[in-house]
């Protein structure tokens, strides 16, 4: 297909030609186009469907705001929904598809919807889908759901890679048309740090599109110089194919740096970059966007807004036709008429809403004044128009001028609320903008290109002076005035045919009439309804129009009805964009233990606890299933000795004259009268009585502790130290280091453990019963020599140890540990082996602990004392908190030893029909144990301290399990505490 | 937001972890008669001003100091940042 639609001139490279594809169809346009501009100059004015009616639809706009030519881009994983054709850049080889038909694009099946659309009018869904009941899930929501939405995605993972950044500035300057460059070059040339971003691949804004002239030279000329002398600064970092989308707090403002969306392939860089600005000082010189006028069958292709047309004519050289037509009620209008002219465009009427002579002489183009277009003809392209006279003018392409609105959007980011200008019939900022921030030219409401340029210099200069820069920005160029008049005209009220208000929602006049006479009166109850303003585009060409009508309907002003309030985005984001690099095993950061390495090379498989990957069980030669190494391990550290990594414990150093009192404080039990080198397991309660956290704490030296919590609460625990620390006892003399990351920690567990940690632990160390019996701690050196704390606790129930040796050996020292144990069938345990045990000793863990356990439910009420300060000491003495029929952690076995037991099972008294009225509580923790033979478990059962031997129901509705179990000693294992003396 | 630390300048809000109402600085005495009134209005009771409010910041990618932020919630303005330490011994929490 020929370029049957180019005209001379434009912003185009015309040296060399770009090949792409629509719909599988190869056609060619120039560097410098969009995809829609390449479309139009192929004769492609038929770019899409509409979402409700299926109805064919062209390119609307130029920018960001389009509704309609939206386009599958890319293929396979690449494939990107919902993409405007007006913002994308053509490249070499570009493949793009139509979306939203069933069947080809000329021939959609769903098109049929428009046939019925009498029926689909606002709301439909709601009355049309309530009856019958049993319809909806089975029948309606299936088709509805096929239907519904626009493009499709892969259901691929997305191949690209995303990177987010964080800028600084001074000024930054949002917008590149004559204001922001105007502003910018103001800032920039008196030596301020400046950020100017632009969502266009080209700066300059309107300046490119128009034929207005400055100092004499063409915009776009004196643009590009602009941009030249903002590139050869330093304080200048010039952003195009940027959209600023969000305002937040504080002049931090959020952006979408589109990196290699022109290329044909990314090339290993980021697709898009995804920056956090902080600024200073903000000059939002956003512009403003064109709004069409609604009149029957107005949403053909090749009916465009007036202004596109020219910026089409203009910078792209492309016009939709031969013999176009311009609707105007302002006459911005007219200046379509003349530009297309000039390009050899053919002007068959200038339709002005306004009753009054011609604005300019356009050869050949007849005036119609006080007329409006009342219909057109034309299904996948428009033929001709239909005035109200009953007129009929043949054309090819309609240009509509409704006015404009200023891009408030990101004024209303915050408390902005715009107010309505009569004079433009606009709204524009008002109300509390962003701190920090101005608005500059058409955004402002300065809606010619003089004032623009005045306002974006005059504002910057008050900007950086603020910030106690001195302006040196230079002249501005001379510019005009052009002339701005424009008329409240929204719709043609004599048309009869549907008139579309929201193209992107096939939201109608009718729609807009229909919701008031329903009673959905708020602006923000229409929008819901109707649906109007929502989807990619926001309304951006639509919402104006919409509240007129509303208010018309209402008998009210615009003022009064008020707009909807903006949020950001301004344009969407994409969500690979918001992940950026927290993607897959990115997704956060992962931390490994010391002894990752060693466990990698012993046959480790490993498990997600919190951040930490940790050995979960170790696999042997042979063994066939996790059960087999989890067993083994179990039953091989209960007869010889085990080793496991325990370093991910919460590690605290705590020292200082008040180190005890500082621990009396934070625990339920006491510390300051624990001795030097000894160990204490301790309760840490919240201020509300609830568990917290637990741990064994070691007093290294008259004024220094070691501290160790729960892996999970490593980080929160901390935090509630410091707070203690600051907030509640700020003079006590006492400092907090977190060491979990300085110190490799292992649990040397076993009958054998002291046999094994002789050959390891320098000999002048006595570390016999005698001499280190349990909950001693103290320094000791390994290996000749390396420094080393030496813990006797136990968390198996075994005689234990745990030896902590600087991060940096703890490879090495799992590697010793292993070694020096060969001669003892030493093993290696991971994380479920370490479960097994402690549920056979009757520990508690977040299993337990859950936020809802009190120290009475686990049989620790003695150890909250009432004798100090400490956090929760007092509230955990309420009533409902130490009731005697409280539920108490006990053990469980099968009465049927071959039976499994089921965590989360709810125990019913025997006799007692299971339901929640005879709940007696329900079991949180089992396990196999090897060294028993069968299946035990913890839970919590009312006033299960007293009810030992009884048997009662283990029930599971979700399982299908209904079992007899026997309440037991929690403590499975000696329950005499005589191994871990040993 | 931007929080602008006393001793080390202004840092992004990430860094921060949100604990709450300042008035948790205000821990009432466990051996008052009514200790259990006070720490039941001490733990479970709040304001929610539309307004200026006076809470706990931890910076815990950061320096570790607890800071007593007054913040418009309205407007998210940051009025005063404060040290908490200061704060506490100012109400008299040196003991």
């Amino acid at each position: 297909m020929n370029q049957i639609n180019r005209l001379p001139g434009g912003l185009i490279d015309r040296t060399e030609e770009v090949k792409f594809q629509f719909n599988d169809k190869w056609m060619r346009g120039y560097p410098g186009d969009t995809l829609a501009s390449a479309l139009m100059a192929n004769g492609q004015l038929l770019v899409g469907r509409s979402f409700k009616y299926h109805r064919p639809r062209g390119v609307f706009t130029a920018g960001s705001e389009e509704p309609n030519a939206l386009v599958q881009l890319r293929r396979r994983a690449a494939q990107e929904p919902n993409t405007r054709a007006t913002v994308v850049e053509l490249f070499e080889g570009l493949y793009a598809t139509s979306q939203n038909h069933r069947g080809s694009l000329e021939h959609d099946l769903l098109a049929v919807n428009d046939l019925f659309a009498p029926f689909l009018s606002a709301g439909f869904y709601y009355k049309t889908f309530m009856w019958p009941k049993a319809f909806w899930e089975k029948l309606y929501e299936p088709i509805i759901r096929s239907a519904a939405g626009l493009g499709r995605l892969s259901m691929q993972e997305d191949p690209d890679s995303y990177d987010k950044g964080f800028l600084h500035c001074d000024l930054l300057v949002i917008g590149a048309g004559p204001a922001g460059l105007a502003a910018a070059l103001t800032a920039g040339r008196s030596g301020a740090r400046v950020i100017l971003a632009d969502e266009d691949f080209r700066p300059g804004g309107r300046l490119n599109a128009e034929t207005l002239e400055l100092d004499g030279m063409a915009g776009h000329h004196w643009a590009a110089q602009a941009v030249a002398e903002l590139s050869a600064m330093g304080n200048v970092r010039l952003m195009a194919r940027t959209t600023v989308y969000g305002a937040y707090d504080h002049g931090v403002y959020g952006a979408l740096e589109r990196c290699t969306d022109h290329l044909a392939q990314s090339d290993g860089k980021p697709r898009q970059v995804l920056w956090r600005i902080y600024s200073k000082r903000a000059v939002l010189a956003a512009g403003a966007t064109e709004r069409p006028i609604a009149f029957g069958n107005n949403d053909r292709p090749g009916i465009l807004l007036a202004g596109a047309m020219r910026t089409y004519a203009n910078r792209y050289a492309v016009a939709p036709g031969k013999q176009v037509a311009v609707f105007t009620n302002n006459d911005d209008g007219w200046r379509t008429a003349a530009d297309l002219y000039a390009k050899g465009v053919e002007i068959t009427a200038i339709v002005d809403s306004r009753d009054g002579p011609a604005l300019l002489d356009i050869p050949g183009a007849r005036h119609y004044g006080g007329q409006a277009v009342m219909d057109t003809v034309g299904r996948k392209g428009i033929k001709s128009i239909t005035l109200t006279d009953g007129k009929v003018i043949p054309c090819d392409g309609l240009a509509v001028s409704g006015g404009w609105n200023p891009n408030v959007h990101l004024t209303c980011h915050q408390r902005g609320r715009p107010e309505w200008r009569e004079d433009l019939c606009a709204f524009v900022p008002g109300g509390d903008l962003p701190p920090g921030m101005v608005v500059a030219g058409a955004a402002n409401g300065a809606m010619t290109l003089a004032a623009a340029l005045s306002e974006g210099a005059v504002k910057a200069s008050a900007q950086i002076q603020d910030l106690g820069i001195t302006p040196k920005g230079g002249d501005m160029p001379q510019a005009e005035d052009e002339p701005r008049e424009t008329s409240a005209f929204w719709h043609v009220k004599a048309s009869k045919k549907r008139a579309w208000v929201d193209l992107q929602n096939d939201v109608t006049v009718k729609d807009v009439k229909l919701a008031n006479t329903e009673g959905f009166r708020s602006v923000e109850l229409l929008k819901r309804y109707t649906t109007m303003g929502m989807a990619t585009d926001q309304g951006k060409t639509s919402n104006i129009a919409g509240l007129a009508i509303l208010a018309e309907q209402a008998g009210k002003t615009i003022p009064e009805v008020g707009t909807t309030i903006f949020r950001p985005p301004y344009t969407p984001v994409p969500l690979g964009a918001l992940a950026g690099r927290a993607r897959g095993t990115d997704f956060r950061p992962y931390r490994l233990t010391p002894s990752h390495k060693w466990a990698e090379e012993n046959g480790a498989s490993f498990v997600t606890v919190g951040n930490w990957l940790r050995a979960e069980w170790y696999t042997r030669p042979g063994e066939k299933g996790w059960r087999d190494s989890v067993d083994r391990e179990a039953s091989q550290t209960r007869t010889t000795v085990g080793i496991c990594d325990v370093t991910t414990l919460g590690k605290i150093d705590i020292q200082g004259k008040d180190a005890g009192a500082f621990l009396d404080m934070v625990y339920a039990n006491t510390f300051s009268t624990l001795k030097v080198g000894r160990v204490r397991y301790g309760l840490m309660l919240r201020e509300d009585g609830i568990c917290y956290d637990d741990g064994t704490t070691a007093r290294m030296g008259e004024n220094h502790y070691v501290t160790t919590t729960t892996t999970a609460n490593a980080v929160v625990v901390f935090r509630r130290m410091e707070f203690v620390r600051q907030c509640l006892c700020p003079d006590m003399d006492v400092h907090l280091i977190s060491i979990t990351d300085g110190w490799a920690q292992f649990a040397v567990a076993g009958p054998k453990s002291r046999d094994l940690l002789r050959k390891v632990i320098d000999a002048e160390h006595d570390i016999s019963n005698e001499a280190f019996p349990f909950m001693s701690c103290g320094p000791v050196t390994v290996c000749g020599g390396t420094p080393a704390r030496l813990f006797r606790i136990s968390f198996s129930g075994e005689m234990a140890f745990e030896l902590a040796v600087p991060a940096r050996y703890g490879n090495a020292m799992m590697a010793v540990l292993n070694e020096a144990g060969k001669e003892f069938d030493a093993t290696p345990y991971g994380t479920e082996a370490l479960g097994v045990m402690r549920i056979e000793k009757g520990h508690c863990t977040g299993n337990e602990l859950t936020g809802q356990t009190t120290a009475h439910n686990i049989g620790l009420g003695k150890m909250v004392s009432q004798k100090k300060a400490c956090i929760g000491n007092v509230l955990s003495q309420r009533p409902e908190m130490i009731r005697d029929d409280a539920v108490r952690l006990v053990g469980f076995r099968p009465v049927d030893r071959s039976r499994k037991l089921i965590a989360g099972s709810h125990f019913i008294t025997k006799g007692d029909a299971a339901n929640m009225a005879n709940d007696q509580g329900w079991m949180t923790s089992v396990a196999y144990s090897p060294n028993l033979g069968y299946s035990i478990g913890l839970g919590f059962i009312k006033q299960g301290q007293d009810r030992m031997g009884e048997i009662v129901r283990a029930v599971s509705p979700i399982h299908g399990t209904d079992m007899e179990v026997e309440i037991v000693s929690p403590h499975f294992v000696d329950p005499e505490g005589e191994r871990l003396r040993g | 937001m931007i929080i602008n630390h006393p001793l080390l300048g202004p840092r992004d809000v990430a860094e921060f972890v949100y604990l709450g109402d300042a008035a948790l600085i205000d821990r009432p005495d466990w051996q008052a008669p009514d200790a259990q009134a006070q720490f039941h209005a001490y733990g479970y009771l709040r304001d929610n001003p539309a307004g200026a409010h006076r809470e706990l910041w931890y910076h815990e990618q950061g320096d570790r100091s607890w800071l007593v932020v007054t913040r418009d919630t309205v407007t998210h303005e940051i009025s005063k940042v404060e040290l908490a330490r200061d704060v506490a011994r100012a109400r008299g929490r040196s003991k």
